[in-house]
C-alpha cells in the first residue's frame, strides 16, 4: 500500500473522529451545566446522587464506560449491540465529559463573589435573570482555561472509540499498521491529533481573546 | 410626614441562636429624612441594613415600607415574611450601595445602569439610556459611560453603583459604608455626591464611620452598640452632647466630642 492509499483510507475515518468530537461537545457542554445545577442542589438527596455518579464517572477509565454503554446492554438484557456504534460512543463520551464539565462550571460558578447575587437581588432580578445575566457570562470567561484544557483531552480520547470497534481515523490506522506492518500510520494519526489540537487551541485563543474586554 | 420605613422589635440571632447580634431594634424612617447609623464594629448596623433590604431574614419583629408589610410577627413573635409577588414590589422601593460596590465587571458603566431598568422596570431601551446618561452626568462620569468597571477607580465605582441604584427610581436608598473601601483621597468625591442627594431631599439611611460628615449631612443620627440603639436624635445633640456614657466613650475614640 503507497503512502497515498494510505492516507486515503486513513482520511476516511477523521469524519467519524470528528463525529465523536463535536457530537460530544454538543451534547455534554449543555448537560455538564443541568449535572453542576444538580450537584449544587440544596435538596441533599439529590446533590449527594449526583455527587457519587460524578465520582463515579470520574474514578473508571472512560474505556470501561465505553464498553460498558456498548456492550453492557447486551449482557444485561441480550439486547443486540448498537448497528451503528456511533450512538453509544457519543452516550459514553458525552456522559463522561459531562461530569467533567459539570465539575469545572460548578467550581467556575463557586467562585463567583456573592455580592454579584446580592446586588442583583436588591436591583430586583428574578433567580433566572440573575444566572443568565450576571453570573454565566462570568463564569464562562473564569472556566475557559479548564474547558480549552478537556477539549484538547478530548480530542486524543476519540481514539479510545477503537475499543468498541467504531470506526474512526485511529481504528484504520490501526488496521493498515498490523496488515502491512508499518509504523506510518501511527506517524499519520500523530500528526492528525497535533493538527486537530492546534486548531483548537486557536479557536479557543481566539475566544477567549474575545472575553477579555474586562478585567 | 409619611413613613416609608417601619421596623419593629427586629431579633436577629446566628450560629444556631448563640450570637445575638440585634436586640429588639424599632426604626423608621420619613419621607425625605437622612438618617445616619454610627457605631463600633461588631454592633450590627450592617446586617440591621442587610435585614431591612431582605437580604438577611429577621427572626423576631416587623418590616413595613410605605405601610406595607414585608414581614409580620405571628403569635410567638416570629417574622413571617409577605409572599413572593409583595415582596417583589417592595424591593422596587429601595436601593442599597454596598461597601465594595458590586458593579457587574462583564458590563459597561452605561449597560450596569441600563440593563436592571429595562430587564426590572421594562422601560424601553431609550428612556433608560436617557436615565442612565443624566444620572451619569450627575455623578461627573458623563465621559465613563463606555468604560468597563475594572477600568475605573474605586470612587469612580462607587459613585457608578449609586448612578445604578438611583435609576431604579428607589423611594429610599441604603449606603453600607460607602467610603470604607477607599482610599482617603478618594472618600470626598463620593461623600459630595451623598450630600448632594441629602441637600434634593433624597430618603437615606447611612452606615458609615464618616463622624465629621455624618454630622453635617444627617437629619438624625442613630448610635448603636451591642445590638441594640443606644441613642439616637438630631446630630447636634448626639454628636456635641451625647447623653449616655457609651456614646460619648464611642465618640471620644474618633476624637468627635
Ligand atoms: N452571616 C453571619 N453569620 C454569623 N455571624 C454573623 C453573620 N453576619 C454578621 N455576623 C456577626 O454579627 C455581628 C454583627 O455584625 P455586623 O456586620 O452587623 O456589624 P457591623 O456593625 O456592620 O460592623 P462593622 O462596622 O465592622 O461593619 C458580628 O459579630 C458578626 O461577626
Ligand atoms: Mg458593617
Amino acid at each position: 500500500m503507497d503512502l497515498i492509499t494510505m492516507l486515503k483510507t486513513m482520511l476516511d475515518g477523521m469524519g467519524g473522529t470528528c463525529a465523536i468530537f463535536f457530537l460530544t461537545l454538543l451534547f455534554a457542554l449543555p448537560l455538564g451545566m443541568v449535572v453542576a445545577l444538580l450537584r449544587m442542589s440544596k435538596v441533599k438527596v439529590i446533590s449527594s446522587i449526583t455527587r457519587a455518579i460524578i465520582s463515579v464517572l470520574r474514578g473508571t477509565p472512560l474505556m470501561l464506560q465505553l464498553i460498558a454503554v456498548t456492550y453492557g446492554p447486551y449482557y444485561l438484557f441480550e439486547l443486540p449491540v448498537a448497528k451503528n456504534k456511533l450512538v453509544p460512543v457519543v452516550i459514553a463520551f458525552a456522559i463522561n465529559y459531562a461530569a467533567y464539565f459539570a465539575e469545572i462550571y460548578r467550581s467556575g460558578i463557586e467562585s463567583i463573589p456573592v455580592g454579584q447575587y446580592e446586588a442583583a437581588d436588591i436591583l430586583g432580578y428574578s433567580k433566572i435573570q440573575t444566572f443568565f445575566r450576571i453570573i454565566l457570562p462570568q463564569v464562562l470567561k473564569r472556566i475557559m482555561p479548564s474547558v480549552t484544557n478537556e477539549v484538547v483531552t478530548l480530542v486524543k480520547d476519540t481514539s479510545l472509540a477503537f475499543t468498541v470497534s467504531y470506526v474512526e481515523m485511529f481504528t484504520i490506522g490501526k488496521q493498515i499498521a498490523n496488515s502491512q506492518s508499518s509504523f506510518v500510520p501511527f506517524v499519520v494519526a500523530g500528526v492528525f491529533y497535533f493538527v486537530f489540537n492546534a486548531i483548537v487551541d486557536y479557536v479557543m485563543g481566539k475566544a477567549e481573546k474575545a472575553m477579555n474586554y474586562y478585567q | 410626614m409619611k413613613k416609608i420605613l417601619e421596623m419593629n422589635h427586629v431579633q436577629k440571632s446566628f450560629n444556631d441562636n448563640t450570637l445575638h447580634v440585634l436586640k429588639d431594634i424599632s426604626m423608621s424612617v420619613s419621607e425625605g429624612e437622612v438618617v445616619s447609623i454610627i457605631g463600633p464594629s461588631g454592633s450590627g448596623k450592617s446586617t440591621l441594613l442587610r435585614c431591612a433590604t431582605l437580604l438577611t431574614e429577621m427572626d423576631g419583629g416587623e418590616l413595613l415600607y410605605d405601610g406595607e408589610y414585608a414581614a409580620k410577627n405571628d403569635a410567638d413573635g416570629r417574622s413571617v415574611y409577605s409572599g413572593k409577588a409583595e415582596l417583589k414590589k417592595i424591593r422596587s422601593i429601595f436601593g442599597l450601595v454596598f461597601q465594595s460596590f458590586n458593579l457587574f465587571p462583564h458590563y459597561s458603566v452605561l449597560k450596569n445602569l441600563m440593563d436592571p431598568q429595562i430587564c426590572v422596570l421594562g422601560r424601553s431601551k431609550e428612556d433608560a439610556q436617557a436615565k442612565a446618561i443624566e444620572l451619569l452626568g450627575k455623578m461627573n462620569l458623563s465621559d465613563k459611560a463606555e468604560a468597563y468597571p475594572c477600568q475605573l477607580s474605586g470612587g469612580q465605582q462607587q459613585r457608578v453603583a449609586i448612578a445604578r441604584a438611583l435609576a431604579m427610581d428607589p423611594q429610599i436608598l441604603f449606603f453600607d459604608e460607602p467610603t470604607s473601601a477607599l482610599d482617603p483621597e478618594l472618600t470626598g468625591e463620593v461623600l459630595k455626591v451623598i450630600k448632594k442627594l441629602a441637600e434634593e431631599h433624597m430618603t437615606m439611611v447611612i452606615v458609615t464611620h464618616e463622624m465629621a460628615f455624618a454630622r453635617a449631612v444627617s437629619d438624625r443620627v442613630i448610635f448603636m452598640d451591642g445590638g441594640v440603639i443606644v441613642e439616637q436624635g438630631d446630630p447636634e445633640d448626639v454628636f456635641g452632647a451625647p447623653k449616655m456614657e457609651r456614646t460619648k466613650q464611642f465618640l471620644k475614640n474618633y476624637g468627635q466630642s
